[in-house]
């Protein structure tokens, strides 16, 4: 009996190692959290091209996370192939790891982003507190969720949508900062990804508007069943959530052409066309023409308006005893 | 000391509250059992099957990363159990045997896993193993995989859950006591004889005690976990991590099916774990009973 049950131990010891066969390819894309079904859709859209094309068998694994924790865990080890994280720093951080080469961000089209995104609101249904622009979210009575800014990629760029919302439309930075802290100081909770404030807001029903990603928005009122719809803020940030080969596991892995073809499919008609799907804004004129019923305008503007750069950005907002710091106290 | 205190009537009103006071007390210790437990351990197999049976298998059995996590966990849980066979009883027999210096260092070290967060054990790992740690870069020359792979689950795994099997046996071998095992070495067995033959049967419910409460652990383990496990669907997820995956990707059937599996692990081990308690309560009483009648005799 023992002996039984140790043979079948070792033989599923080994069906579970046998994934990695030799002739089959296998890249690894780690990413953000809210992408899980995007990239599920890509691949299966690219893997069967890519195999007819390149002869060989391939197969993409995914791992999604806090897109900071993500980028932590490949300094530290993770065999990332592709990295398809929510910003530029995060991606960047793997860079001054000496796993990217310099100059990644030129490596693919429009800056190695292949498609944007903004932060919209989520309401209840009907809009009962009657929630149309930024200032209607801080209105007394009104809950806010999104995630944490220093934690997650979502947090970070509803911090960023906000804040700009008021310095882009000829508000000072001393009128951001009271914006803000009112705004932190009507949130009951910060979950610390993008997923876990969105089940704050739709299963356990905490909070008035959920400032979350657009797709994301999209997923949660067809999740909801209803129960919440979306509203388009006039004014917003542009998001351009990079993809990057992670250069030094492709060379060690020879997994470099399949890793430039899967990300370049993305820069295709079919890639941006999947992308549109799933809500999240296309660079293709054309595609995104074909469609504009499901984005509606959005002023955005980029995080170079209220930053000199990203790492400025970083270190201005979101740095330990910076702007976040100075007025955020967690709630008792 | 006044005789008044240790009258039988005495004791027995020290010992016996009101009955209103006992009554209020069973009841809230119910009622907190009752909403804490028993109720969300029954919603757990109520979501699991709300969508019938059918669904249910086809949640376990239909979806290729969550039979891989299961699978993942079948492997990583039984191989931190064997690890920790192997340390829990050098470990209690070292304590329980020997007196040598340190050897209140070693006892608090041994649960120096259960007061620690698991997360800190899973940093703990990357420090170690990762690419930036001490020993990442050259297991990364030797293309040698630890942490993001199996190895390191175990790793992790076997870490949190180390006590379970030492804090076991220590007791139960110094209960026990060693008289059973010189008698065996002075009739000329051997170390090897002497353990299989005399220790090793003294110990069994012990140890079989510690091995299911290890396994039950073993298998539910999140946090250290998490933070080795690189989070690559069918490839790293074991089943906790896959219950969390399939939750936030809104998939509240396949969460609460692969949930509803180790929530039974959790329940047959309490069964077994009862079963055992009592065997070895048994075993305990024998020996202190033996050991008080050597004494008289």
């Amino acid at each position: 009996m023992k002996k039984i049950l140790f043979v079948a131990w070792v033989a599923m010891l080994a069906s579970i190692g046998s994934g990695a066969a030799a002739e089959s390819l296998t890249l690894l894309n780690v990413s953000y959290d809210p992408t899980r079904e995007l990239w599920r859709d890509v691949n299966a859209h690219f893997i069967p091209a890519y195999q007819k094309s390149a002869g060989t068998t391939l197969e993409i694994k995914q791992s999604h996370g806090g897109s900071g924790t993500q980028a932590r865990a490949v300094i530290d080890g993770l065999d990332a192939d592709v990295v398809t994280l929510a910003m530029w720093p995060d991606t960047d951080a793997i860079r001054k790891a000496k796993l990217i080469d310099d100059g990644w961000e030129k490596e693919f089209p429009h800056d190695s982003s292949p498609y944007s995104s903004t932060i919209v609101f989520v309401v209840r249904k009907g809009n009962p507190k009657n929630i149309k622009d930024w200032p209607d979210i801080v209105k007394p009575g009104v809950e806010i969720v999104t995630p944490n800014p220093k934690t997650s990629g979502n947090g970070k760029f509803s911090f960023l949508a906000a804040w700009g919302a008021v310095t882009e439309r000829g508000g000072s930075e001393a009128d951001a900062l009271a914006f803000v802290t009112k705004l932190y100081g009507q949130t009951p909770v910060l979950d610390l990804g993008a997923r876990g404030s969105t089940t704050t807001f739709v299963q356990k029903k905490i909070g008035d508007v959920h400032l979350t990603w657009e797709n994301e928005a999209h997923l949660e009122v067809q999740e909801a069943g209803g129960a919440v719809e979306i509203v388009y803020p006039p004014i917003s940030v542009l998001a351009e959530p990079p993809v990057a080969i992670v250069d030094a596991n492709v060379k060690r892995k020879g997994t470099g052409a399949a890793a430039k073809a899967y990300l370049d499919f993305l820069y295709t008609a079919e890639g941006q066309d999947i992308i549109a799907k799933h809500y999240f804004r296309p660079i293709d004129e054309k595609v995104f023409a074909a469609h504009t019923a499901s984005f509606p305008d959005v002023k955005r503007f980029p995080v170079t308006a209220i930053a000199r750069s990203w790492d400025d950005a970083y270190d201005k907002y979101f740095g330990d005893g910076k702007i976040f710091d100075s007025f955020y106290k967690p709630k008792k | 000391m006044p005789d008044t205190a240790t009258t039988p009537r005495n004791i027995t009103a020290a010992h016996e509250d009101p009955p209103a006071v006992r009554i209020a007390l069973i009841a809230t210790a119910l009622l907190i059992m009752g909403v804490l437990i028993v109720v969300p351990l029954v919603n757990v197999f109520y979501q699991a099957l709300a969508g019938g049976l059918r669904l249910y298998f086809e949640n376990l059995l239909g979806d290729p990363d969550t039979l891989h996590s299961v699978k993942l966990t079948l492997i990583v849980a039984p191989a931190a159990v064997l690890a920790n066979i192997v340390f829990g009883v050098a470990a209690a027999w070292a304590i329980a045997r020997f007196k040598f210096p340190g050897r209140a260092l070693l006892t608090a070290f041994i649960d120096l896993p259960f007061a620690v967060s698991p997360v800190v054990v899973g940093l703990f790992l990357v420090l170690i193993f990762g690419l930036q740690g001490f020993l990442g870069p050259w297991l990364r020359a030797h293309d040698i995989k630890v942490i993001f792979a199996i190895p390191g689950l175990i790793i992790a795994t076997a870490f949190v859950t180390f006590p379970v099997v030492a804090r076991e046996l220590i007791p139960l071998m110094e209960a026990i006591g060693a008289d059973e095992e010189i008698a065996a070495v002075s009739l000329g067995a051997r170390g090897w004889q002497m353990f299989r033959r005399v220790t090793l049967p003294n110990i069994k419910w012990g140890l079989l005690y510690g091995i299911i409460l290890c396994n039950a652990r073993a298998m539910g383990e999140f946090g250290a976990v998490a933070v080795v496990s690189g989070r690559i669907s069918g490839q790293t997820d074991t089943m906790p991590l896959r219950v969390e995956k399939l939750f936030q990707e809104y998939n509240m059937p396949g969460a609460f099916a692969v949930a509803s599996v180790l929530a039974s692990l959790a329940v047959v081990t309490l069964l077994v774990k009862s079963a055992l308690e009592w065997k070895t309560r048994s075993d305990l009483a024998a020996a202190a009973r033996e050991a008080s009648e050597g004494g008289q005799a």
